[in-house]
């Protein structure tokens, strides 16, 4: 059975790109565009891995993750954040607020699989 | 008078260009050729007895021996030990130093001013990476566009088996992207550019353009005090940005109420016999505190500084006064009793306050918050405050209040009010 990654990004052409990289490695991809909904999407899919854009409209990811991370099941579900360069002291937020890996935009599609690879393998 | 060790480097500078031995000039002043061996060389101080016969011998005003000529090399030399990391410089015998290698002290001072110019230009520049929204909001838009590309191209340019419609589709976001990463780079160049004024002046804000218009008309408008604010409108149209034309309009309007509200020439003085007392100058022309403060800062020639906010602290208007730093973005120090006023409305607040830094200065600060009800009973309680800012001099016994510019940039610590670390005590650190 495929693992399910939930994808909350805005950006559609990077969603776009995420998922069929992903969707050819065997996941299978669910992609919401704003924080709430994603949250939303997270008690109903029970996906295996989120992969979550800092700035996001409405409820932005650091809030999205301090949810994920208050509730007890979702608590240990990996989740990937995507950051762009300068936004050093929100990854330290987001390390604080327990993330469990970064992807820095824009990034190499391999690195992306590997990165979603080692954290579907650990969980 | 004081006199520092360093008189004596002056004095055998003098005797030596007059042509005069060691001798000669300690018999003209009646004291002994060894002693003052000892005074040219920094050895001993002169006491102002003797330092009256040299000068007298010398053919000299005392003051051309004694007068802090140096005080600006000794201030510098200071500065520069104190923002020394680890190596400990020899503070209690900075004068022998100075006195003895003019030359190298003199090298060491200007280096550290250098020094504090390049770290106020990193400064300058980190808060306006850190603070400028536009600049913020113009980077994430323009590496996310990027990273789509990038991610799209490689899928592109990698997978062979691409379904065509998703080939289509990818080709489609790559054509959107790259039109979108144009449009971005353009507009990030044209806000940095600025029509080739924004790379000269920094000038971000529409608030930051007006103040640049006043400030090059020297914080005066003449054509209001002579009843023609129309004349200032050429000016005011030339202005770059719609907003900040906007903004000018409105200040001069103000202006000419402020203008009637204390006619300049009775002004000027009523401040003599008012000590200039905000508060008496307000009972006296039956206005309010908020506009003597804007007519004080903005007389001809005035040395005052002025800062106005609203009710959420967010600074309005700035003018300037040297040493006293005002940030171009973000929250100012919570310290300041601009906003001690902001939570006390109608309570005049006054108070001497000190600069943090290398090169602290102390400043006479009076501030005064005004609300106003444009709603009515109804309606919501608007404030505006304001704070006038005058030089006190670098020495007085009175506590001051130690504040600084904003917390980013600012090297105070322990401070009891910072809400981030700061980059300079980073720095230092």
């Amino acid at each position: 059975m495929a693992e399910r990654v939930l994808l909350i990004e805005d950006e559609p052409n990077i969603a776009e790109a995420i998922r069929f990289i992903l969707g050819r490695n065997g996941c299978e991809v669910f992609v919401q565009t704003d924080g709430r909904d994603g949250l939303a999407a997270v008690a109903r899919l029970q996906p295996d891995l989120v992969i979550l854009d800092l700035m996001l409209p409405g409820m932005g990811g650091m809030e999205v993750l301090q949810n994920l991370r208050m509730d007890p099941a979702t608590r240990n579900l990996p989740v990937m954040m995507l950051t762009a360069k300068g936004q050093g002291r929100d990854r330290e937020a987001a390390t604080r607020a327990g993330v469990s890996a970064f992807m820095t935009k824009p990034f190499a599609n391999a690195d992306m699989v590997s990165a979603v690879r080692a954290l579907l393998g650990a969980s | 008078m004081p006199t520092t060790t360093l008189a004596g480097t002056r004095l055998r500078q003098r005797r030596l260009t007059m042509g005069l031995r060691q001798a000669d000039l300690a018999t003209r002043a009646g004291i002994s050729a060894s002693y003052l061996n000892l005074i040219e060389h920094n050895r001993r101080r002169i006491g102002p007895d003797v330092l009256s016969r040299l000068a007298a011998a010398l053919g000299l005003p005392e003051a051309a021996l004694s007068e802090g000529a140096d005080n600006g090399l000794m201030d510098d030399l200071r500065a520069a030990a104190a923002v020394t990391g680890e190596a400990q410089a020899e503070l209690d015998r900075i004068e022998d130093f100075a006195g003895r290698f003019p030359g190298w002290a003199g090298l060491l001072a200007d280096l550290h001013r250098r020094t504090s110019r390049l770290a106020r230009a990193v400064e300058a520049l980190n808060d306006r990476m850190s603070h400028d929204p536009h600049l913020q909001a113009s980077l994430h838009e323009m590496l996310s566009a990027a990273s789509a590309v990038r991610s799209t191209a490689e899928i592109l340019a990698e997978t062979e088996d691409i379904p065509p419609e998703w080939r289509e589709r990818f080709h489609r976001n790559l054509h959107q992207d790259s039109e979108r990463m144009a449009v971005g780079a353009e507009a990030l160049v044209a806000y940095l550019d600025n029509s080739g004024q924004a790379q000269e002046t920094g000038i971000a804000a529409p608030q930051e353009e007006l103040e640049a218009w006043l400030g090059a008309r020297g914080w005066h408008l003449a054509e209001v005090e002579a009843g023609d604010a129309a004349a200032l409108d050429p000016e005011i149209a030339a202005l770059a940005s719609g907003a900040a034309r906007v903004l000018a309009h409105a200040w001069v309007a103000r202006a000419v109420l402020d203008a009637k509200a204390l006619p300049l020439e009775p002004l000027q003085a009523a401040r003599v016999a008012a000590r200039d007392d905000p508060a008496t100058l307000a009972a006296q022309f039956g206005t309010d505190l908020l506009t003597v403060f804007r007519r004080i800062a903005m007389l001809p020639a005035a040395p005052e500084g002025l800062v106005i906010c609203d009710g959420s602290g967010t600074l309005l208007f700035r003018k300037p006064v040297a040493g006293f730093a005002l940030p171009r973005f973000g929250a100012a120090c919570p310290l300041w009793p601009l906003f001690t006023a902001l939570s006390r409305p109608m309570v005049p607040v006054s108070a001497l306050v000190e600069t943090a830094g290398a090169g602290s200065l102390r400043f006479a600060v009076r501030a005064f918050c005004q609300p106003r009800y444009p709603g009515g009973f109804g309606g919501p309680e608007l404030r505006e405050a304001a704070m006038l800012i005058l030089p006190a001099g670098t020495v007085s016994t009175q506590d001051a209040v130690l504040l600084g510019s904003t917390c980013r940039v600012c090297p105070r610590t322990g401070c009891p009010a910072r809400r981030e670390p700061s980059i300079v005590a980073e720095a230092a650190g």
